[in-house]
């Protein structure tokens, strides 16, 4: 067992650190205050590969492998969240399926922009009434011969207004159940797409995220991803990449606000004495350190795993799981011992702990996590 | 037209300096490497001169002196840009031996402008880049805030007291740049750091020549003193602590 980072995962650490620390602190704040989606910060994480790392570099992508990739989201998502959710999405959840199932053609027209981070992808799963319960599609792409008629509405679409290429999961044969789930790539410009306005979060507040409507929406045949009704799989199979994605954005979030923790323990004063050496503020942050290094190995975990090509699915679960319920409890615990400072946006902590809500949330709650390791702990 | 970048391999600025064996070494366990900061920024404006379509500038490399424990330092210098990067294989301890390393490496592998950091931030020596351009009889201009290519001439602005100052030069030349020369270090992309793998590093034995100097013992600063709080009306305490304590009056 070997714990060494390569000299090139290293510096992909350090490249995402200087990125994050010089270009994404500077207005992190503001641009959660007023929802306001990052725009020059995204074309920045394009232009240093960030949104595409994880393809081939014959497609354009920098060829990472998955390790780089949590090194790279724990750095960026240390300082900024809103941005490192878009990188994870292009990433993991567009990216890996047309590299993966995707025709020639297909790699060639969506995945390289995508992968050179010209155009930005978004994955289209949930809606109104099928969040965890995901085979219960509404959303339909009638078979027409040449083409698919959909029509439905999705929710929660993270890049929903930015993306210009959707994944979008659509109920072909409803009598065969998520059997029956095509995936489909969408231009976003398409007749008869509306994008619903952007929602008002409690954390990740500059990331868009919007609910989109289809409207007798023509679809290429030659736009499904994979074979007919291998949609449901698809997405699951997406998932399980995506939350090593967010296991490592849970995991940014916790040693971010850690990190922020102990500065400030090491200089505000009580007492007489700086606060880390009051025992009640010093195993606080003794806790927070072994269940941020136990969440690391978890996400290096299932990385390591993906990059060996054996199955991953149960250690994404549990990273996933762990680093989420990890983030809600150390950012908590950063506040508190921020104390009234901590309740503040000036000293970033509180922004950390709103974010850190979502990890617990999105790409399958830590019940739907539990779920998935507890099934796999009966196969 | 070609340009070389002297890279020096310094600790990070964040490090906590230790010495051992009685003071007499630095302590470089647990230390993280970087490019020393000023070379960092000269290498970002040698790609910058060369990325300008209106420059003739073929190649920008980096070359310098130590073991092979630095070469992920050479390699992150080639993720940021540099086309290829050259090792002279010896312990670099004395400014002398560096520049004179550097300078016979030249001698034989003639390059148009040279850039070096105006110090390297763990000995801040200040000295190689002049020596280089004294080893080599080429123009030395030192402080240097900006380098703008006209043609076969080279225009700098250097920093003096009070103001600054225009020159112009042709080439070979040796700049020793300072901050403002980039306005920040350019931070590797993805493909850059993939790319780095597969471009040259080069490694020269070194040539024969004695340090001049030789380092005795370090001694760290002295640790701050408890700060005092005085009362504002208590101005007479105050200058009593400035003069008895801190002896500064």
């Amino acid at each position: 067992m070997n714990f060494e980072f390569t000299e090139e995962q290293l510096m992909i650490r350090d490249a995402a650190r200087d990125f994050a620390q010089r270009e994404l602190l500077p207005g992190v704040i503001e641009r959660d205050e007023k929802s306001e989606y990052p725009t020059e910060q995204v074309k920045r994480l394009a232009d240093l590969g960030f949104l595409g790392m994880l393809v081939g570099l014959e497609y354009d992508g920098g060829g990472m492998d998955t390790i780089s990739y949590v090194l790279a989201m724990e750095e960026i998502s240390k300082v900024d969240s809103s941005v490192s959710v878009i990188m994870s999405v292009n990433n993991s959840l567009v990216c890996w399926g047309v590299e993966k199932y995707g025709t020639e053609e297909q790699k060639q027209k969506f995945l390289k922009p995508m992968a050179r981070g010209e155009k930005i992808g978004a994955f289209l799963l949930s809606e109104p009434e099928a969040g965890s319960d995901a085979t219960s599609q509404r959303t339909t792409a009638v078979d027409m011969g040449d083409h698919y008629l959909v029509n439905g509405t999705k929710n929660w679409i993270t890049n929903g207004k930015t993306a210009s290429t959707y994944i979008v999961m659509a109920q072909t044969h409803p009598e065969l159940k998520h059997k029956g789930i095509n995936a489909l790539l969408v231009d976003s410009k398409s007749e008869g797409i509306t994008v619903g306005p952007h929602e008002n979060k409690m954390g990740m507040r500059a990331s868009d995220t919007c609910s989109v409507m289809f409207n007798n929406v023509k679809v290429p045949k030659e736009n499904r991803l994979g074979e007919e009704g291998f949609g449901f799989k698809l997405a699951m199979q997406s998932l399980e990449g995506g939350r090593i994605g967010i296991a490592s954005q849970a995991l940014g979030i916790a040693s971010g606000a850690y990190e922020l923790a102990l500065k400030y323990a090491q200089e505000r004063k009580a007492f007489g004495k700086e606060i880390i050496h009051h025992q009640a503020i010093a195993f606080k942050l003794a806790d927070m350190a072994v269940e941020i290094e136990a969440a690391r190995f978890f996400c290096l975990k299932a990385a390591w795993l993906k990059d060996q090509g054996k199955p991953y699915g149960q250690a994404s679960a549990m990273a996933k799981l762990y680093a989420a319920e990890t983030a809600m409890k150390v950012t908590t615990e950063a506040v508190q011992i921020h104390g009234g400072y901590g309740y503040v946006k000036e000293y970033h902590v509180e922004r950390l702990m709103r974010d850190a809500k979502l990890t617990q949330i999105y790409e399958g709650t830590s019940e739907i996590q539990k779920i998935v390791i507890s099934r796999g702990l009966m196969d | 037209m070609k340009i070389l970048v002297c890279i020096s391999n310094v600790p990070d600025t964040t490090t906590k300096v230790k010495f051992k064996e009685d003071n007499t070494l630095f302590d470089d366990s647990g230390v993280q490497w970087i490019i020393n900061p000023w070379d960092e920024l000269a290498l970002t404006r040698a790609l910058e001169l060369k990325e300008d379509a209106g420059n003739s500038v073929d190649e920008v490399c980096v070359i310098h002196v130590g073991g092979a424990q630095t070469d992920a330092t050479l390699r992150k210098a080639l993720a940021i840009g540099a086309d290829k990067a050259f090792r002279i294989d010896a312990c670099a301890a004395d400014a002398y031996y560096v520049a004179g390393q550097i300078a016979s490496y030249l001698k034989e592998n003639p390059f148009d402008i040279v850039f070096s950091g105006i110090e390297s931030s763990d000995y801040n020596g200040s000295s190689v880049g002049a020596m280089i351009a004294e080893f080599m009889d080429y123009s030395g201009v030192s402080s240097v805030t900006s380098v703008n290519l006209d043609g076969d001439d080279v225009i700098l602005y250097r920093a003096i007291p009070g103001g600054k100052q225009k020159i112009k030069t042709g080439v070979p030349l040796v700049a020793v740049v300072q901050k403002g020369i980039a306005k920040e270090p350019r931070i590797p992309a993805m493909r850059g750091i993939m790319m780095a793998r597969k471009k040259p590093l080069e490694v020269i034995a070194a040539t024969e020549m004695e340090m001049l100097t030789k380092s005795i013992k370090f001694e760290l600063p002295k640790a701050k003193g408890a700060c005092k709080m005085i009362d504002l009306e208590n101005v007479e305490e105050l200058v009593k602590l400035l003069k008895n304590e801190a002896k500064v009056l």
